[in-house]
């Protein structure tokens, strides 16, 4: 396989596979690299091996529609590297890479980066105890190992996600406990105000109220307007317990608790690449500055699918044709007014995915608890920081989040701040009496994943001595 | 924590966790398995050797790091079960003489 390449795009979901396949239908030779075994992405994760089994049915329609998107990425005749993981990329572009511990360097014209979203950090004292997972995480199970809780399972959080998993789940035949509903009071008057919009979805706001209705008929206890959690035990999860806004609490025993507070952009690439992100006050996270091809700041390098700000796959795929259609033109290989033509349908598609996402924005926004977490609880998993030593640190001359991280070690381990960053951050501006955008975010660099020096070393092997 | 809906049938492999042999299914993550077992955690911290398990199942959190056939810190979310494979949970830091 060369080692250059017009076109390299990073994640083979929704985003990924569309912009494949239309960039090889312009002619580019196109690397497609994706951590993952199989293409499909987060939404279509397994959809391969899934679709012929007996449970694919029961995972429901829009699973079941990656079976084809899959296919025709396998027939693009794109060059695709699963199992990779992308870690460093220089300008020119070098692309550094490794897979089954071996690195390697490809050379692109242009990147796409299609690397998705999140789930959002829900910090809470106990989030750590084995037993607590993210509701994508369990339904990541479901779809490809067709594993459920064993015992009735709670469920905390908001967000179309835990309705669809809790549906799924219970087709499946698994058992729910509880559902925790996080959304806070006097959320609907807002969140309607964008209904107008949404009234062309209105097909995906009634998929959404008869999941609800489902639950309901099952007799699935709802606790409404929880406002704090707390997972407690020895070693494991034991005891979860909550508050409600009204003031309720309860104690209840407890093997799995699965939570989720809604997904936001996957930043780590583009912060690394230097491109411009800016505060997204409607989905309360940062995304990458875009022109309407997907362009970031840094020219030839590209954001697609979730990465560009949440939308879903339905909004990925066209967000990925737009990309590939320009990099197409830029690379010489489609004159410009043809690449306006054919953007024209997928800017429309785009439009109408993302018409009932400022609905869902703001009757899912976080809750004002869920990043002032108590002293006690752990806001750096890897380094295990709490919030009480962040808050302490914070009000002692003003530091910022690289500061912080400096001083405390929050943000230094495995997971390189994906899941304390936003709470960091939301903790500084809080102590300092400043918002969360001027706070501003992590300095993010290579390598994006951890290497080992062995793998370092294997890139010798490539290159042939100067 | 969690159990198989279906038996994996002529898809069954089998691998080790630490020297224990387990059925596995062809296509599923070793993290998969591991939240299957009776002890469902997968390392503990090098900080305060706490126990933690695999908790986002897509790669960002690391919480799933195992030592997998003698290579430490893999996250084991990302990889795939291959029959005879072994698995070691992560105790602590890493040593440097191992």
């Amino acid at each position: 396989m060369s080692d250059r390449t017009d076109l390299l795009i990073v994640g083979a979901g929704p985003a990924g596979m569309a912009a494949a396949v239309t960039a090889r239908r312009h002619g580019l030779s196109v690397r497609v690299v994706d951590d993952q075994p199989a293409p499909g992405g987060q939404i279509w994760r397994g959809i391969e091996t899934v679709a012929a089994t007996p449970r694919a049915k029961r995972l429901g329609e829009s699973y079941l529609a990656g079976a084809e998107r899959a296919a025709a990425f396998r027939a693009c005749g794109a060059d695709y590297e699963s199992a990779s993981q992308l870690w460093q990329i220089e300008p020119g572009f070098r692309a550094f890479v490794t897979r089954g511990g071996k690195a390697r360097a490809v050379t692109a014209q242009a990147i796409i980066l299609a690397t998705g979203a999140q789930e959002r950090p829900m910090p809470f004292p106990g989030w750590t105890l084995p037993g607590v997972l993210t509701v994508g995480a369990a339904q990541i199970l479901l779809k490809t190992a067709d594993s459920v809780p064993e015992q009735p399972v709670w469920i905390a959080g908001c967000g179309p996600l835990p309705l669809l998993y809790m549906t799924q789940l219970l087709a499946a035949g698994g058992r729910i406990a509880g559902f925790l509903d996080t959304t806070p009071r006097g959320r609907l008057g807002p969140a309607l105000r964008h209904l107008p919009r949404g009234l062309g979805r209105l097909g995906d706001l009634m998929k959404g109220l008869s999941w609800s209705l489902a639950l309901r008929r099952a007799g699935i206890p709802i606790i409404r307007h929880v406002t704090e959690l707390r997972a407690e035990g020895e070693g494991r999860l034991q005891r979860l317990r909550y508050r409600t806004e009204a003031g309720q609490e309860a104690e209840v025993p407890a093997e799995v608790l699965l939570v989720h507070e809604g997904v936001v952009p996957n930043i780590h690439a583009p912060l690394a690449l230097g491109c411009a992100v800016s505060w997204h006050a409607g989905q309360h996270c940062y995304v990458p500055v875009l022109d309407a091809w997907g362009e970031t700041s840094q020219a030839n390098i590209f954001v697609a699918g979730d990465g560009a700000g949440i939308g879903g796959a339905e909004a990925a795929e066209p967000r990925g044709r737009l990309a590939a259609l320009r990099i197409a033109a830029k690379l010489g290989r489609l004159d410009d007014a043809t690449a306006e033509t054919a953007a024209a349908p997928e800017r429309s598609a785009l439009s109408s995915a993302l018409a009932l996402r400022p609905l869902l924005d703001a009757f899912y926004a976080p809750r004002p608890q869920l990043y002032a977490p108590p002293d006690e609880t752990l806001v750096c998993r890897c380094e295990e920081v709490t919030a009480g030593e962040l808050r302490a640190r914070a009000v002692e001359g003003r530091p910022g989040p690289n500061q912080l991280k400096a001083f405390t070690r929050a943000g230094m381990g495995p997971c390189q701040g994906r899941q304390c960053g936003y709470t960091m951050a939301h903790i500084v501006a809080a102590a300092q009496g400043r918002s969360v955008e001027e706070v501003g975010f992590y300095r993010i660099r290579p390598p994006l994943k951890p290497v080992t020096l062995g793998e370092l070393a294997s890139l010798d092997e490539q290159e042939p001595a100067a | 924590m969690f159990r198989k809906l279906h038996d994996p049938g002529p898809q069954a492999v089998t691998i080790f966790i630490d020297g224990r042999p387990v059925t596995a299914e062809l296509g599923e993550s070793v993290a998969a398995v591991l939240l299957r077992q009776q002890e469902g955690w997968s390392r503990t911290t090098p900080v305060s050797q706490s126990p933690r398990a695999p908790y986002c199942m897509m790669g960002v959190c690391f919480e799933c790091l195992v030592e997998i056939d003698g290579q430490g810190s893999v996250q084991s979310c990302l990889t795939p079960v291959a029959n005879g494979m072994h698995i070691a949970r992560q105790q602590g830091r890493r040593s440097l003489s191992a």
